[in-house]
This record gives structure tokens, C-alpha cells and sequence, in this order.
């Protein structure tokens, strides 16, 4: 599933070239523009915006609302900034995309390489959950949650993430493993390999590339989730995206959109480095949720 | 001579240990997914208020939100969503990929800008959004500042055309995607069959309406089937852009068993109406997969 | 009782059995070769050997111990896969020792049994590189090497040519030929290249349908094929295999087939026993090699029957020049010398040395045995 070029056998005459560029440039700034807004209004004082000046660039250049969605924003009840709401996003992500992923790859080599009868039904059975509308859960899982003590705590987030993770992962890894060659695996079992050191030994070096996959595939979405955030954070586990919601919608005092588009920056800035720097790896899990090839 | 087989313990251990492994998955998966499913139906079926209860009520729950107002305006908004959100996503994602398929010049970082929103929270895309429609802030203001003072575009504030912005929100989040998956399919197809064509004098028009887009099939039925999916689960995008406002207008079903389940306290409502998105979704799903899954054994 | 023994082993998936009662026993030291076109259960068997695939009914014995349901790695056999199956992110020398280093074997001995392979197979100067880097020929090698290394009982083989280009394949097969001649080591080959087979073993199981067609030396194989089957598979060109009647003249055998225009050609036979099928069918089964021309027949032969017969294409091939003709309603083909004066649509006379010649029943395509 590459996306590189090709040496396309289509011809096309200059004016169709032309027009051509201009559409997808037009849909450049299209899909620019709300992150321009965001940016250029994160770094202006609020009167400049409120004044209609929205497409401008900043007259006077601050860090300020960067600085106010950081740490001291009202949030809930406190004014304590985006930034604990941060932490919390960060102590729940890790463990679930590490738990998720390496459940993952466990499946992945068991559904490819020790098959048995049904397995594809259990694997099937995986997937869908993955594609489920979250709210036919969301009832039993608030009871379950209070039921083992999670309720309302980060662990609770992160168990409910990998839950709903593992299909995903497992769909990655299982892919990826049944285009490894079984007759290496068969080749270590004869060289006395058990299945642990198989899969140690012989699997996961060349595991990398989804390995990475997995990973910013399950932190993109358990960053940017908010429903489960929503649903079963406690006040002090709530993760980034649930906290910005109430910034933006609280409805006391002024509604100060400077703040909120930092806010907004904050929120979407992880992810967004991701992309940035591995995107790569990132269309290709994309593309493994859809396309299964 | 020879004695029996003996198979040894750790032998028998290394034959269990593959479905050892998968077993805590396969455990959290049936309880958490399919034991939850199994409550949740269950529930729509009791007189569940603000807790679970297990008062059998038959079909009451369900009769009751097919009553509702509430339920059928986001049954609407539903379907004006998907068909808009499936379409314009799948003709735009088409077409970009379509004029991003002809050697273009930084390809690459058309398709990296193309393609970002896709990474970013439906939190974040809708506070953007919601701003930058805002008619005392956004678009509206800027035009009227720079002199076009008839410029009118209060659609976010009017209970008329409020779910189109939702529609242009989430198009905007998902195009990109839809985009990388057609031109997958486009650098999936035989050159030669093109260059053939080409030969047999077809014009580029001909060439996509008759050879090209006909070999995209698979990638129709997985933009079709990820994006209905997906409309059906839009949830955090509404909560952000619009709150489900103004009034009603915007309200979808997961919103709606949303506010029913947690804020109005009808539970049983709720799940009644989570099980009938689910049964949507697995009228959708279940075929698909079916297909897939065993097209590759 | 053999050094392996494949007692009575059948082996389903389901319902379906796809191994009918394998009975193979071979002694220490001989090459075996298990022959087939792709889907006749050779390699499912190989794998039921080597214990990676499960036996459902039947015995493997190895050294008299039963192996049924013994795991691989304790089998004491070592194995050479079609793909060479080398661990990618291990080094030459690692791919080599793992298996030693998996039965706790310290790591001086293991360096040295190393040492030891890696010069017997002139891989010295590889053990540090990584199996990407290497050419097809160079990974067999290292294949090989990790085999070796750990001493087994039976080496086993699954098609371990079939990814190497032509030149190198011939090569290769001369190696694994000295080696085994070397180190008498008892070896199981899967190919489905009947040459291979051939060339490679000193027993031959040629296997079709999930049935062990005929178990036997290269030359019983060869010249007394169980059954049409194996006749034509065994062989290249193929046995020619036409029908023909049995007629009796002066008490002896002949075998009756049409010519290209229809009329009778006599063939006798020097196999008695058919007087017994007089006037009834049966396939007749000549290989190519033995229709030649009068002066380059086998002079040893006591039965050289002449045939004149029409030639329709003429191949020359370099060393040999096939010429193809009708007989008994069937294309024939005829492996003539290369300077054989042959001409196609001239008629000429052949000579068919029918010392060789087999009968088959034309119901059961059995061989009637002398």
C-alpha cells in the first residue's frame, strides 16, 4: 500500500495542469485555514479578536493566553490551567498504548502463527468490538468500573482503553505477522525455540515498523478520545480533551477565544507532532483500519 | 522396543501456551464488549432510571422513544448527517486524489496538509470550527470588517442549517483520509492496463469513468463502510462545535443516549436507543468483516 | 526394523484425509527422496517427520523411539526449508548456533561446532554478515550449515533447490550428493524435480493423490514403474504410454499398435507372461530413449523390433533431436541422436528396443509384472 509515485501513463494538456494546481491549492488553504485561525489567534490579545480581526495577523505579538491556558485558566472549579489535565492525559495514554500494544502483538503472532479452529471467528469477534458505537457500554462499563474500585480513577481509563484498543492492535500485528514467513518460525521450533523465545527471539526484531504503527495509531485515539474521558474520569483523572471542553464551554465571564485557541493548540499539539514527525507510520495505520490487505 | 510416546509436560505446556496468550484478550474482550452489549440490551428492557433496575417493561422503552421528538429530530439530523458526511467526504476524497494521482509538484506536502486533521481531536476541530463560524467573531465579522457589510453566515446559530456545519466540520476532519485512501488505489492499479487504454484511443475522461473508478471498487466499500461508521459514533464533534444546539437541531443519537442516560436519567431510554445504533452499525460491519476476513483465510 | 520408520501413517484435517497409510522404512545412511507433483502430501509428510504437523493415526519411528506427538526439537533432526527460513536479524554465525545455544549448549562448544561447519561449507568469511546480504547460493549454504551443525539423526530437505536459478541448482544438487557421500548421514528430500530425485537418492518414494505410489532404487523406479503414474511422471521426455492389443504369434506375445495411418504395427514382446492378455487391450509404455534409429539401437538388447512410422515434428535439441510421430492414437516422441537423418512428414524406420517396454492394465493403470 504505497503511496509513491508512479510513472503514471495519464497525459494532461496545460490549461487541465493549471487548473488542476489551483484546486488543490484552494483545498490546501481550505484545510489550513482553522489551524491558521487557531494559531494566529492563540498569540493575539482578546480585544484584537473580538474587533473582527479574526484573518489578521497579531498587531501586538503574546504569549499570554499560551501562558493562562497552561496554568492558570478556569477550568471546573479551579484556575489551574490546562496543564494537570495534560499530566493526566499523559499518565493514562502511556500505559494503555504500551498494555494495548503489546497485547497486540501477542494476538497478532498467536492468530497468525499457532493457528487453531476458530481462530478467525475469535479474531473476528476482536475486530468488531472495535467499530462498536461506544454508548451501547458505556452503561455496564460505569458499573463495572465501580464494581473493581477504578471508578473515576486513571487505571479505569486505561484499562477501558486497551479493552477497546485490542482489536485494533491485534489487527495491525495480525496482518503484519501473516506475511512473516512461517518457516522461520517452524525452523526455531526445530532449533528448539519455545514460544516465548520464538517471539522474542525471532519475531520481535523485526517487529519495528508496527510496532510504531501500533503505538501512534492507540495514542492518537486515546489522546484524542473524550467520550470514555467524559464518561468515567474523576475531577482529578479528567484527560486534556475533556478538560478543554469545559474551558471552551464554560459559561462564565468573558469568553476569552484567545485562550481557547491555545487550548486548543495544547490539545491537539502532541498528536499533531506525531504526524508530523512519523506520518508515515501514521497513514499506514490508518490505512490498515480500512483496507485490509 | 519402542515405548509409547512419551510427551512431556513442558511439551504439553508449549501446545496450550498459544491460547494461554490469548486468552486474557479474548476474556477482556467477551466481558467488556459482548457481556456489556448482552447488559445493555438487557437494560432497554427494564425500567432502569438513574441506576440499572431490572423491572421487565417489555417494549415500553422502546415504543416510548419512538415517541419522542427528540429521538426522531436526531434520527433526521442522523440522516441528513451520513448521507451528506458519506458523500461529500467520498466525492471530495475522489476527486483530490484523483488530481493528486497526475505527478504533481509537492505531492508530498499536499497530501501531509491534506491529511492532518485527521490527527487532531474532534475536541479541538470543533473549537476551531465553532469559533471561526461564530458570527460575532468568525468569518461573518471578518467579511463585514473588510467591507462586504450584507455578508451573512450565521448557520452555527440557526436551527435550520446548524447540522450543515456539522457536516462541513467533520468533512473537513475526514476528507483527507478518504483522499489517501482512494490514491492508494489509484498507485494500486496496472499501468499497463492504463497504457492500453490509452492505445485503444480513450480520452482521460473515458479513461477514469470507464477503467480507472470501476477498479476502485474495494476502496469505495471500505470508504463507504469506515465513514458510516463513523457518522453513526459522531459524538464529540457535536458536543464541541454546537453542545447539540441550537435547541435540538443538532442532536444525533449519541448525543441523544448520551444526555438520556447521564443527565435525564432514563437509562432504560438510553440503551434502547444505544442498541439500536449498535444494530445499525452491525448491519453495516458484520457483512464487511465477514467478507474480509474470510476472503484472506 | 529401519532407521526411520513411517509405520502405517495417515494424516486428515477433518474428515478429509489427505496422507493415506504411508509405510516407508529406510536404513542409516540412505538418502530418500519423497517425489511428487505439488498436493501429493510430500511435504505434509516431511513435516509429520520433523513433527511439525501432527500425525493422526500410524506410527514415525526414529531409531526404533516413536516420535508421535515428541517435539521437534527433540526429535534430534534437523531441517533445510525451500525458503532457507534464515533468522533476518541474526548474523550468519548466530543463525548457525541458535539452535545449539536453544539446547544450552556453552558457548565455546558452540563456537567451536561453528568453526567446524562453517569451513566444511566454506562459509567462513560470511559469519558475520546478516542473511540480507547474502546471494541465494550462499544462504542454501548457511541453511545447510545450521543443519550440520547440530549432528541429528535425519537431516531433512523440503525442496531446498527450488529457489535457485538453473546453473546454480545443478551445483548445489552435486554438493548435497558429496556431502551425503562424506558424512552418511541419513537424509529425507522433498522435490517435486524427478531429476533430483534421481540424481540425489538411493531410494525413492514417488507419491501421488496422498498415496505412496512406489517406494524404491532409482532404477526400479525407473525401469519398472508400479503404474502409469509414476512411468510418465518419472522421467523427461516421458514415457510414451499409447494403447495397444496382445496378439499371439507362434505362442509369443506381440504388441499390436496403429500407425499413423492406421494400419497395424507388430511389436514383440520379450515379457511371456502377457501371452495371457491375447486379444485383449492394454497401454502400452515405451520410453523415449528407446525408439531410436536401426544403427544407434542398444546392441545388447535381445529384442530390437523394427517400425517404420511417419515423422511429424522434429526438435532438435543439441545433444539429442526429439522427434515426434503417431502412434497408437497418441503423440510419441523419440529420442534420436543428434545426427540422426530425420525429416518431418518423410516415413522412417525406427528401431524400439522392446527389452524395455512395459504393459499396464488399462483398468487398474497397474504394471502387469513379468
Amino acid at each position: 500500500m504505497s503511496l509513491a509515485t508512479q510513472d503514471s501513463a495519464i497525459r494532461t494538456g496545460r490549461v487541465t495542469r493549471t487548473l488542476i494546481y489551483l484546486v488543490l491549492l484552494l483545498f490546501a488553504l481550505f484545510y489550513m485555514l482553522p489551524l491558521y485561525v487557531m494559531v494566529v489567534n492563540s498569540v493575539k490579545p482578546l480585544d484584537e479578536i473580538t474587533g473582527g480581526g479574526m484573518m489578521n495577523l497579531p498587531q501586538v505579538f503574546t504569549l499570554e493566553p499560551w501562558a493562562k491556558a497552561w496554568s492558570s485558566a478556569q477550568i471546573g472549579v479551579d484556575p489551574t490551567g490546562l496543564k494537570p489535565y495534560f499530566w493526566n492525559s499523559i499518565k493514562m495514554v502511556v500505559p494503555a498504548v504500551i498494555v494495548s500494544t503489546v497485547l497486540g502483538a501477542l494476538n497478532g503472532y498467536v492468530l497468525t502463527k499457532w493457528r487453531f479452529r476458530g481462530d478467525t471467528i475469535l479474531f473476528g469477534l476482536m475486530l468488531f468490538a472495535c467499530f462498536i458505537p461506544f454508548q451501547i457500554v458505556l452503561i455496564p462499563m460505569a458499573r463495572m468500573l465501580g464494581l473493581m474500585g477504578m471508578a473515576g480513577t486513571t487505571w479505569g481509563l486505561v484499562l477501558v482503553h486497551v479493552v477497546y484498543g485490542i482489536g485494533f492492535t491485534t489487527l495491525y500485528f495480525r496482518n503484519y505477522y501473516a506475511v512473516f514467513p512461517t518457516e522461520l518460525i517452524r525452523a526455531a521450533q526445530i532449533d528448539g525455540a519455545g514460544f516465548f523465545q520464538i517471539f522474542w527471539r525471532i519475531l520481535l526484531p523485526s517487529s519495528g515498523p508496527i510496532a510504531v504503527v501500533s503505538i501512534i495509531w492507540q495514542f492518537t485515539n486515546i489522546w484524542n478520545d473524550f467520550l470514555f474521558g467524559a464518561s468515567f474520569a474523576g475531577a482529578d483523572s479528567q484527560p486534556m480533551t475533556v478538560a478543554l471542553n469545559n474551558l471552551v464551554q464554560s459559561s462564565t465571564g468573558v469568553k476569552e477565544y484567545n485562550v481557547h485557541f491555545a487550548g486548543a493548540i495544547l490539545a491537539a499539539l502532541p498528536t499533531l507532532l506525531v504526524y508530523i514527525v512519523a506520518g508515515r507510520y501514521f497513514v499506514r495505520g490508518l490505512m490498515a483500519g480500512s483496507v485490509k490487505g | 522396543m519402542a515405548h509409547s510416546a512419551d510427551v512431556d509436560f513442558k511439551t504439553r505446556l508449549q501446545s496450550w501456551l498459544p491460547k494461554l496468550v490469548l486468552s486474557p484478550s479474548l476474556a477482556m474482550v467477551l466481558v467488556f464488549v459482548y457481556g456489556f452489549i448482552i447488559f445493555s440490551v438487557y437494560l432497554s428492557f427494564t425500567d432502569s432510571r438513574l441506576l440499572p433496575s431490572y423491572g421487565w417493561v417489555g417494549w415500553e422503552n422502546y415504543s416510548k422513544l419512538w415517541r419522542l421528538s427528540h429521538w426522531k429530530i436526531s434520527l433526521s439530523n442522523m440522516g441528513i448527517f451520513a448521507a451528506l458526511y458519506i458523500s461529500i467526504c467520498t466525492i471530495l476524497g475522489l476527486g483530490l486524489a484523483i488530481f493528486l494521482d497526475q505527478k504533481i509538484r509537492a505531492e508530498g506536502v499536499i497530501r501531509t496538509v491534506y491529511l492532518y486533521p485527521m490527527a487532531l481531536s474532534f475536541i479541538v476541530t470543533g473549537t476551531a470550527w465553532k469559533w471561526f463560524l461564530d458570527p460575532g467573531i468568525g468569518l461573518e465579522n471578518v467579511l463585514q470588517t473588510w467591507g462586504w457589510e450584507s455578508f451573512e453566515f450565521d448557520w452555527i446559530k440557526n436551527r435550520d442549517f446548524a447540522i450543515y456545519t456539522v457536516v462541513l466540520a467533520a468533512v473537513w476532519q475526514t476528507s483527507g483520509f478518504v483522499m489517501a485512501m482512494f490514491l492508494a488505489g489509484l498507485r494500486g492499479i496496472d499501468n499497463e492496463i492504463l497504457k492500453a487504454a490509452q492505445m485503444d484511443g480513450a480520452s482521460n475522461w473515458n479513461l477514469y469513468r470507464r477503467i480507472i473508478i470501476p477498479q476502485l471498487r474495494p476502496a469505495f466499500l471500505s470508504a463507504f463502510v469506515i465513514l458510516s461508521h463513523l457518522a453513526i459514533k459522531t459524538f464529540d464533534l457535536v458536543i464541541a462545535l454546537t453542545g447539540g444546539g441550537p435547541g435540538r437541531a443538532t442532536e444525533l443519537p449519541a448525543t441523544f443516549m448520551y444526555s438520556y442516560t447521564f443527565s435525564r436519567n432514563q437509562m432504560g431510554i438510553g440503551a434502547a436507543s444505544a442498541t439500536i445504533m449498535l444494530m445499525t452499525v452491525a448491519a453495516i460491519m458484520i457483512p464487511y468483516l465477514y467478507a474480509e476476513l474470510r476472503e484472506k483465510k | 526394523m529401519g532407521f526411520l520408520d513411517i509405520d502405517n501413517t495417515t494424516k486428515s484435517y477433518g474428515a478429509v484425509e489427505v496422507l493415506h497409510q504411508v509405510h516407508i522404512s529406510i536404513e542409516e545412511g540412505e538418502f530418500l527422496v519423497l517425489v511428487g507433483p505439488s498436493g501429493c502430501g510430500k511435504s505434509t509428510l516431511l513435516n509429520m517427520i520433523a513433527g511439525l504437523e501432527e500425525i493422526s493415526s500410524g506410527e514415525i519411528r526414529i531409531k526404533d523411539q516413536v516420535m508421535n506427538g515428541v517435539h521437534p526439537s527433540k526429535r534430534n533432526i534437523a531441517m533445510v526449508f525451500q525458503s532457507y527460513a534464515l533468522y533476518p536479524n541474526m548474523t550468519v554465525g548466530q543463525n548457525i548456533t541458535f539452535g545449539l545455544e536453544m539446547h544450552g549448549i556453552p558457548k565455546p562448544e558452540r563456537e567451536k561446532a561453528m568453526k567446524e561447519v562453517a569451513e566444511l561449507l566454506q562459509i567462513e568469511q560470511l559469519l558475520d554478515r546478516k542473511p540480507g546480504a547474502l546471494s541465494g547460493g550462499q544462504r542454501q549454504r548457511v541453511a545447510m550449515g545450521r543443519a550440520l551443525v547440530r549432528d541429528p539423526d535425519v537431516f531433512l530437505f523440503d525442496e531446498p533447490l527450488s529457489n535457485l536459478d538453473a546453473k546454480l541448482r545443478v551445483d548445489m544438487r552435486t554438493e548435497i550428493k558429496k556431502l551425503h557421500q562424506k558424512l552418511g548421514t541419513t537424509i529425507v528430500y522433498v522435490t517435486h524435480d524427478q531429476i533430483e530425485a534421481m540424481t540425489l537418492s538411493t531410494r525413492i518414494a514417488v507419491m501421488y493423490g496422498g498415496y505412496v505410489q512406489q517406494l524404491g532404487t532409482p532404477q526400479e523406479i525407473y525401469d519398472s514403474p508400479a503404474n502409469i503414474f509414476v512411468a510418465t511422471f518419472m522421467g523427461s521426455p516421458a514415457m510414451n504410454v499409447m494403447p495397444a492389443k496382445v496378439a499371439l504369434k507362434d505362442g509369443r506375445p506381440f504388441a499390436v499398435v496403429e500407425l499413423h495411418d492406421g494400419t497395424p504395427a507388430e511389436l514383440p514382446f520379450s515379457q511371456d507372461n502377457l501371452a495371457a492378455w491375447d486379444g485383449r487391450g492394454i497401454m502400452l509404455g515405451i520410453r523415449p530413449e528407446t525408439i531410436t534409429d536401426e544403427d544407434a539401437a542398444d546392441r545388447k538388447s535381445s529384442n530390437i523390433a523394427p517400425m517404420t512410422n511417419r515423422i511429424t515434428v522434429t526438435e532438435p535439441a543439441g545433444s539429442d533431436t526429439f522427434v515426434t510421430m503417431t502412434l497408437g492414437g497418441k503423440d510419441v516422441i523419440a529420442r534420436m541422436r543428434s545426427d540422426a537423418d530425420v525429416r518431418p512428414g518423410a516415413d522412417f524406420k525406427f528401431s524400439v528396443n522392446m527389452e524395455k517396454a512395459v504393459a499396464f492394465d488399462p483398468e487398474t493403470e497397474m504394471r502387469i509384472a513379468p
